[in-house]
């Protein structure tokens, strides 16, 4: 490999891209667990962000697991270099910032997955990318988890308004439905951040492992936890409004028995799957509930076309993913200075994303005001 | 290239939860709906409109503590699977 002081710049470009990753899977991923409670009322916005971030804070610490491989099996993980890993992780950035701007949830880990992809495939070739494995792991739960999940949410909604349709008090059942979303809510984001925030500690550990800084198979130093879990809970207290907005907000008006049911059927399969070794997307199978909860309820107007829209942002997030890995990857192959080149794109590209997200700002204070502009569906209040 | 799909761990995965989450659901859903019965259950005197702030721990019906006790067992197991699994 490279000599001595390249090595050095490349685990130390590793190391912040993995946190600067965390911190953007942070900020996206708060509407996970946190959208449906901001727009039933159960929560407000700074107050469930910051339950979110300190339990994604939590959930690092709590998980004993270790993230074994950096890829998951989906590519060869001997042609991982550290370079690979770069490259891979500038491309989950960009298209996390990318989807972040246009409010399209979208998941975070097969981004990582596609950057790394990519990146592997520049480097070592097809045969490295194992892609039964990417079928079987990514293609096949990206399209079922979704259904599942729907479907749970759907029955559990239904089942909640007719339970309690007779209730004349209908104060006291939505406090009664608020008060029980804390928890449903705290439970996703726990969930959560002991299942993200082991990834980037498994990349940060393996890459060390890789430059011969750490003996192999060591479990994360405790630094390594710290600022990860760190990184993930700033971010996750950022909010990522677009997103919240779009899953609270733009796909059906949520009350709080729907999500109630949104975030409790997410809490199920998520932890179903994950004790069979089922690998799903913690965003995919939220956002697949919280349509579930819209169908639900009857009289709820659910926006279908924005099911289309996040489809089409799913299929495209490994193969776009993949691409800017691959260039990063490549870039950053020539050498210490081709890492720093792809380094300040990144910056360039972040701070772009950043100015343009400046011009129409969404915050804690407007997340649940719904401008009436181009929103195909017509939706009855 | 040959795809392995196993339906019989997705079949698992999707009854489970289908179980856990909507029992947690429908149990939380009887505990509210029992809780507000409490409130609507005596309409008989109108006249008491400042009655509002119910006297709430000692107007708990058993089966509303009963199906909240429930749901609360069922996020313990839950934290069980995250924290110690």
């Amino acid at each position: 490999m490279r000599e001595g002081p390249g090595v050095d710049v490349i685990v130390l470009a590793v190391i912040i891209t993995a946190l600067v990753f965390d911190f953007t899977n942070g900020f996206h991923d708060t509407a996970n667990a946190m959208a449906t409670s901001i727009a039933s009322g159960a929560l407000r916005p700074k107050v469930a962000v910051a339950i979110s971030g300190v339990l994604n804070f939590i959930g690092a610490f709590l998980s004993v697991a270790v993230a074994k491989t950096i890829s998951s099996g989906l590519v060869d993980d001997t042609k991982i270099t550290p370079t690979v890993i770069f490259g891979g992780l500038i491309g989950a950035i960009v298209w996390n910032l990318a989807t972040w701007f246009l409010g399209l949830p979208s998941s975070s880990s097969h981004a990582l997955f596609g950057g790394l992809i990519g990146a592997t495939w520049v480097a070592a070739g097809a045969d490295a990318v194992h892609f039964a494995t990417v079928v079987s792991k990514v293609l096949v739960p990206a399209v079922l988890s979704p259904i599942v999940a729907g479907v749970v949410a759907m029955v559990g909604t239904y089942l909640a308004y007719r339970i309690t349709a007779r209730r004349k008090d209908h104060g006291r059942v939505v406090r009664g439905f608020q008060s029980g979303q804390v928890v449903s809510a705290s439970m996703v984001s726990l969930a959560h951040g002991t299942n993200d925030g082991q990834k980037t500690m498994g990349i940060i550990s393996l890459t060390l492992v890789t430059a011969g800084m750490l003996p192999s198979g060591s479990a994360p130093p405790f630094w390594v936890i710290l600022i990860a879990g760190t990184a993930i809970a700033l971010g996750t207290y950022l909010g990522g409004w677009r997103i919240i907005r779009t899953l609270g907000k733009r796909v059906t008006e949520i009350e709080a028995p729907q999500g109630l049911a949104a975030e409790t059927s997410s809490t199920a399969v998520i932890l179903v799957s994950s004790q069979l070794g089922f690998p799903l997307s913690t965003t995919q199978v939220c956002t697949g509930a919280i349509f579930g909860a819209g169908a639900g309820r009857r009289l709820a107007s659910v926006r279908w076309g924005m099911a289309g829209q996040m489809a089409i942002a799913w299929l495209l997030t490994l193969p776009s993913a993949a691409i800017v890995g691959a260039v990063a990857g490549r870039v950053a192959e020539t050498g210490t200075a081709g890492t720093v080149v792809v380094a300040l794109a990144g910056v360039a590209f972040g701070a772009g994303i950043y100015a343009l997200s400046r011009r129409q700002p969404i915050t804690a204070r407007n997340v649940n005001d719904l401008p009436a502009g181009p929103q195909p569906a017509a939706a009855p209040a | 290239m040959s795809v392995s799909i196993d339906w019989a761990a997705l079949g698992v995965v999707f009854l489970v939860s289908f179980a856990a989450g909507v029992g947690l659901i429908v149990l939380f859903s009887l505990g509210v709906n029992a809780l507000a019965t409490t409130t609507t259950e005596p309409p008989a005197s109108p006249t008491h409109t400042h009655q509002k702030p119910a006297p709430r721990l000692t107007s708990i019906p058993p089966i509303a503590a009963l199906c909240f006790l429930a749901c609360a067992l069922i996020v313990a197991y839950g934290l069980y699977l995250i924290i110690i699994k």
